[in-house]
């Protein structure tokens, strides 16, 4: 990022010695009295003393407005400069919030034992979590199905290529193609495991297993044996993000000049040799943006395998998220749910920043 | 297409070949227009189905079957039941306001924040703590990449603490944070495109910066801010994860309520497709229509 701002205004701050001590005060004034209802609150919930809270919107109450102070607040002491902090401020304050809070107090979670049926509530258990992980075979099975669903994004990614180079071409009603390629995107998974997954796959009246016993498949069933079903979960989640890689694609294929393929016909280079020579080197960039995203998808694959096996059979096509999804259902064991989620994110943000590492030196332009 | 061109294509491959190459492109384009569109054809037509018609497997109405009001009766659309009141159609709706005041509130508000910040990030330069810009961007777009599972056993338990349990709020804030990122994302790529001496020509005419921001920024990045919209909508309509788990009875959302439609005596598939249809067509709707701010919005940054 290069030094300095973009945009140049030159403004005239006069900003007095009370309006500043004002600024300075709202600010610690409010933090002082969300520390005094936070405090009051832990007390009360710690059998201390009784003030009457039912539940801990005071303290969320009091945090909102000690944000809108601190907002306010670089306005009334930064004067221009704080008007400029303020595009940033609240979305800033907003993701704070919302996930380094949480995920904070998810890592005291993830080291309890804590049961939200059993009345007990949160016992510190130490490292009896990651214990219980690392005999776990259910979970260290879900990850290992996540490696497959993340290796058939390569498969989607040729057939999206595909489709794009189609869509490409010199055809006649490319918007209608267009749009209807686009349109499993939008369907809800739900909504696609049910009418696709559980309707038309059903053994007895389901089109596609009549298609397949048209085609000679003596007794289709999509989610009898643990291949098949993992296989048919992957082509259900590729046929709803498939449309997905497919746009990125056809947009770098658009932006790509005519005059480079021309100049290769011109040459005499083939469609084929073209094609490896010209129009895939180019295409790397946006692949692999394509790629990347599509991979950080696949990871929160949940909503396909929840609703229509349940991770089975035998834990074949569970997914992570599925797993932990079940754990609290069945169990309603928070601590050890929160802690293989941990684990999950540790684990994606060191692969995926090994990936975007590699991605950088592979996709840089080559000389 | 020219004469020179044409030459120039036949010189390597015969005609036949190349004719056949068009058809050959037109076909597969069915083909995968087929595979596209036929689910949606077979929950529209199977939620006029009866039961013996769902057992047949039957495909084309008036001819393999005779279509009925079955399904859309199940859910208290259909002519009949459409003007007598009705506890399931009562219960549809619902469901179906909390899927689009929630999807539609989170939306707004992760667009507004986000442009907010990404205009901000794109034009001054900042210092929060050690982060500078390329940090502070760095930290909103990598959210994306946290799973929802980590975040959802957490909130899970603030929620309950808070009272927010089952509530449209707690979905809106939770819907927010997640396509903030991807709001960002877009309109990042929308404002760099916009020429800084824009602004500058509007702060000379004496207008502060958030009234050029407001009055000359903000209707040149419509489109984008539309683009970011809609993406975020189509998300946060079709999202279930965190449904499932924070909402029981007041809060659900369209994709909960599809989800838990199994009866006791198996599954009453015309009334199944009938809620799926009701569930799919608004965005069915709006990729129809809006298919271009669609586009714009998944291909931003991706170009460059």
């Amino acid at each position: 990022m290069s030094q300095g701002d973009l945009l140049h205004v030159v403004t005239e701050d006069d900003i007095s010695d009370a309006r500043r001590r004002f600024g300075h005060g709202i600010v610690w004034a409010s933090a002082a009295l969300l520390a005094v209802v936070a405090i009051a609150q832990y007390m009360q919930m710690s059998g201390a003393r009784d003030f009457g809270f039912q539940t801990w919107r005071p303290t969320l109450y009091a945090y909102i407005l000690w944000a809108v102070c601190l907002c306010w607040s670089k306005v009334l002491i930064h004067g221009e400069h704080g008007k400029r902090t303020l595009f940033v401020l609240p979305a800033a304050l907003f993701v704070v919030s919302l996930t380094v809070f949480p995920l904070l107090f998810g890592i005291v979670i993830a080291f309890s034992n804590w049961n939200l049926a059993s009345p007990l509530g949160r016992q510190f258990n130490g490292l009896d979590n990651v214990r219980q992980m690392w005999a776990d075979p259910f979970y260290w099975n879900a990850l290992r199905n996540m490696v497959w669903y993340t290796l058939a994004i390569l498969v989607e990614y040729v057939i999206a290529f595909g489709l794009a180079l189609l869509l490409n071409a010199e055809i006649k009603a490319r918007k209608f193609f267009r749009v209807a390629f686009l349109l499993p995107l939008m369907l809800s998974p739900v909504a696609v495991s049910w009418m696709v997954g559980k309707s038309m796959l059903e053994i007895r009246f389901g089109p596609i297993a009549k298609l397949a016993r048209w085609l000679g498949w003596e007794n289709p069933s999509f989610f009898g044996s643990p291949e098949v079903a993992r296989f048919t979960i992957m082509v259900l989640d590729a046929w709803t993000f498939i449309p997905f890689m497919m746009i990125m694609i056809l947009a770098g294929l658009q932006a790509i000049p005519k005059d480079l393929t021309e100049a290769a016909r011109v040459d005499g280079a083939g469609p084929w040799k073209a094609f490896w020579e010209i129009v895939f080197p180019l295409m790397l960039p946006v692949s692999v943006t394509a790629i990347l995203i599509r991979i950080i998808f696949k990871l929160k694959l949940a909503d396909i395998v929840i609703n229509l096996t349940a991770g089975g059979p035998g834990g074949a096509t569970d997914t992570v998220t599925s797993f932990i999804f079940r754990e609290y259902r069945d169990r309603s064991n928070v601590g050890y749910g929160t802690l293989l989620a941990m684990v999950y994110l540790v684990i994606i943000i060191l692969f995926m920043t090994i990936l975007m590492k590699l991605a950088e030196r592979f996709a840089a332009p080559r000389t | 297409m020219t004469s020179q061109a044409r030459h120039d294509d036949e010189t390597g491959t015969p005609l036949v070949l190349r004719l056949g190459g068009k058809a050959g492109i037109y076909l597969l384009l069915i083909l995968w227009a087929v595979i596209c569109l036929f689910p949606i054809y077979w929950t529209i037509t199977t939620s006029f189905k009866t039961a013996p018609n769902v057992m047949k497997g039957a495909l084309i109405p008036w001819l393999d079957y005779q279509p009925a009001w079955l399904g859309w009766r199940s859910l208290g659309l259909s002519p009949e039941t459409i003007g007598a009141s009705s506890t399931v159609r009562d219960e549809f709706m619902k469901r179906f306001m909390n899927s689009t005041v929630v999807s539609i509130t989170s939306s707004a508000l992760a667009v507004m924040l986000g442009s907010l910040a990404a205009y901000g990030l794109s034009r001054f330069s900042y210092r929060f703590g050690f982060m500078k810009n390329a940090d502070i961007s760095f930290f909103f777009l990598s959210q994306l990449i946290l799973p929802p599972v980590v975040l959802a056993l957490p909130f899970l338990v603030l929620y309950k603490e808070l009272a927010l349990l089952d509530t449209q709020i707690g979905l809106i804030l939770l819907y927010t944070l997640m396509v903030l990122p991807i709001v960002i994302w877009i309109m990042r790529d929308q404002f760099s495109s916009i020429p800084t001496e824009l602004e500058e020509a509007a702060l000379v005419d004496g207008l502060s910066i958030w009234g050029a921001f407001f009055r000359v920024i903000l209707p040149i990045a419509l489109p984008g801010m539309v683009a970011s919209f809609i993406l975020s909508l189509v998300l946060t309509w079709n999202e279930y994860f965190f449904a499932a788990l924070l909402t029981s009875t007041h809060a659900n959302t369209l994709p909960v309520m599809v989800a838990s439609q199994t009866g006791s005596q198996g599954i009453s598939w015309w009334s199944m497709a009938a809620l799926s249809f009701a569930a799919i067509l608004p965005l069915i709707v709006i990729g129809v229509v809006l298919e271009r701010y669609l586009i714009k919005g998944m291909t931003a940054g991706a170009v460059k």
